[in-house]
């Protein structure tokens, strides 16, 4: 769990995947449409990574997004951001983008 | 010396091979006993009667197996014309000379579906029957805003709808065969396109404050992003599968780790009876192995396509919500009556197509 905290605090967008999860490739490209930089971790070795972002309270586990170090949310929520304009901002207060 | 060319002709009395019924005019070599003349030529006659006759034989069993093979093959042909079928009537297409589009009869999740998707219309052009009337009328905004806040509500009741569908049979929503031809062009991930029907709405809706004008343009570019994310996924996705395929197919490959990681991630959907039955659905017809993994594989991707196909349903419910949260009452309503006006001329525009005189 500490583990996680570190790694999701130590860039501006922190995105943990897995190489078999299409929405985490959807989450990813939107990131980079906006021009965010994201940290990217992979968990698909890393059974531990995973179970910490489940004890966290990350539903589901993957993919787990950290916007400042702070948890927004998974696929779904991060398009609900995304759509009603909050993502931006976020990024933006986050320092991850400028405008 | 014969016996070099034709080894048999020595050892064979019989002369039921082809190189004598040929009729080769060696009967010198087969040891033939002569007696009198016209016991002879009563015996050549016989013999050529004889030979004639195995001819006729042998062409006969050539023509009887070439027959069995071709009732063979069209068996096996009209077996797999009965499985077609039984699939494409499970996708609740109507198979008739009219072209006619789903009708099924057999009652199956699809067809209700249709059933569901039909009743839902009907009253969805009876509330914009009802908006339209209020909006020209000059309805007071409280009574107007009642109607509206109706119409969007069963708006959504068509995503839950679909979503339930898209759990039991993703393929089918996604091949849009439950919408009407000239629908079906502009599909995308079992839908349509928020930011098209955006990007039509902009126009419709003038005047629009300075504000508001800022705001659709922004929702109608996230929308677009939104969009543009989910369809690469779902290439992703593709992609994978393809290199499943490529890689798993005979006994080295890797389809348990690839069933491995779908296993893990499946958990979040938590429909492990909808799993099995998409395997099933497979296995079914499947006896081989390496058909079984290939069966397997593909279930599992159908299985997740439910993903995308889920999220773009979710961003096309959020699109529309936020929309409503932009506009008066007045605009949603005219909003709701041209998106409205806009399928009903696609639709129409199917139906002339489907009606278009054919040889």
């Amino acid at each position: 769990m500490d583990r996680v905290t570190h790694l999701a605090s130590k860039k501006a967008a922190v995105i943990f995947t897995k190489s078999s999860c299409c929405m985490c490739h959807s989450i990813k490209t939107l990131f980079y449409e906006l021009g965010a930089s994201p940290e990217i971790h992979e968990v698909d070795q890393d059974a531990d990574m995973e179970k910490a972002l489940q004890r966290l309270g990350c539903n589901p586990a993957i993919p787990a997004v950290f916007i400042g170090g702070k948890y927004v949310g998974s696929a779904r929520d991060v398009i609900s951001l995304h759509v009603d304009g909050s993502l931006k901002q976020k990024l933006i207060e986050a320092k991850a983008i400028w405008f | 010396m014969m016996a070099e060319f034709s080894p048999r002709t020595d050892t064979s009395t019989d002369g039921d091979t082809d190189d004598k019924a040929m009729g080769f005019n060696n009967g010198q070599s087969h040891g033939l006993v002569v007696s009198d003349a016209s016991d002879k030529s009563r015996d050549q006659k016989t013999l050529r009667r004889l030979a004639q006759n195995r001819e006729a034989a042998r062409k006969s069993r050539l023509r009887k197996k070439a027959y069995v093979q071709q009732l063979e093959s069209s068996r096996m042909k009209l077996s797999q014309l009965e499985q077609e079928l039984q699939r494409a009537r499970q996708q609740g297409i109507f198979i008739s000379s009219s072209g006619e589009q789903s009708q099924s009869t057999s009652g199956n999740g699809a067809s209700s579906f249709h059933v569901e998707y039909a009743r839902w219309l009907e009253e969805q052009n009876r509330r914009i029957t009802e908006l339209r009337e209020a909006v020209s009328s000059h309805a007071a905004d409280g009574e107007l805003r009642v109607i509206v806040d109706g119409a969007v509500a069963h708006y959504e009741d068509i995503f839950r709808i679909k979503g339930d569908a898209a759990k039991a049979d993703v393929f089918h929503i996604l091949s849009g065969m439950w919408k009407t031809p000239a629908e079906r062009c502009f599909l995308w991930l079992g839908g349509f396109r928020s930011s098209e029907l955006l990007k039509l709405l902009i126009t419709q809706l003038e005047p629009l404050t300075e504000q508001q004008l800022l705001a659709i343009n922004n929702l109608q570019q996230t929308s677009q992003q939104a969009e543009d994310a989910l369809s690469q996924g779902m290439d992703a996705l593709q992609q994978s599968l393809a290199e499943t395929l490529a890689g798993s197919i005979g006994p080295s490959g890797n389809v348990a780790n690839y069933m491995g990681q779908m296993a893990m991630a499946m958990g979040k959907l938590g429909t492990l009876e909808g799993f099995i039955r998409q395997v099933r659905l497979y296995i079914i017809t499947h006896t081989r192995d390496w058909l079984w993994q290939l069966a397997t594989i593909l279930s599992l991707f159908f299985f997740f396509t439910v993903l995308p196909t889920a999220e773009a349903d979710n961003l096309r419910q959020q699109t529309l919500q936020q929309m409503h949260r932009i506009l008066t009452t007045r605009q949603s309503a005219r909003a709701l009556i041209a998106i409205n006006d806009y399928f009903s001329r696609l639709r129409a525009l199917s139906s002339l197509w489907l009606a278009r005189p054919r040889e």
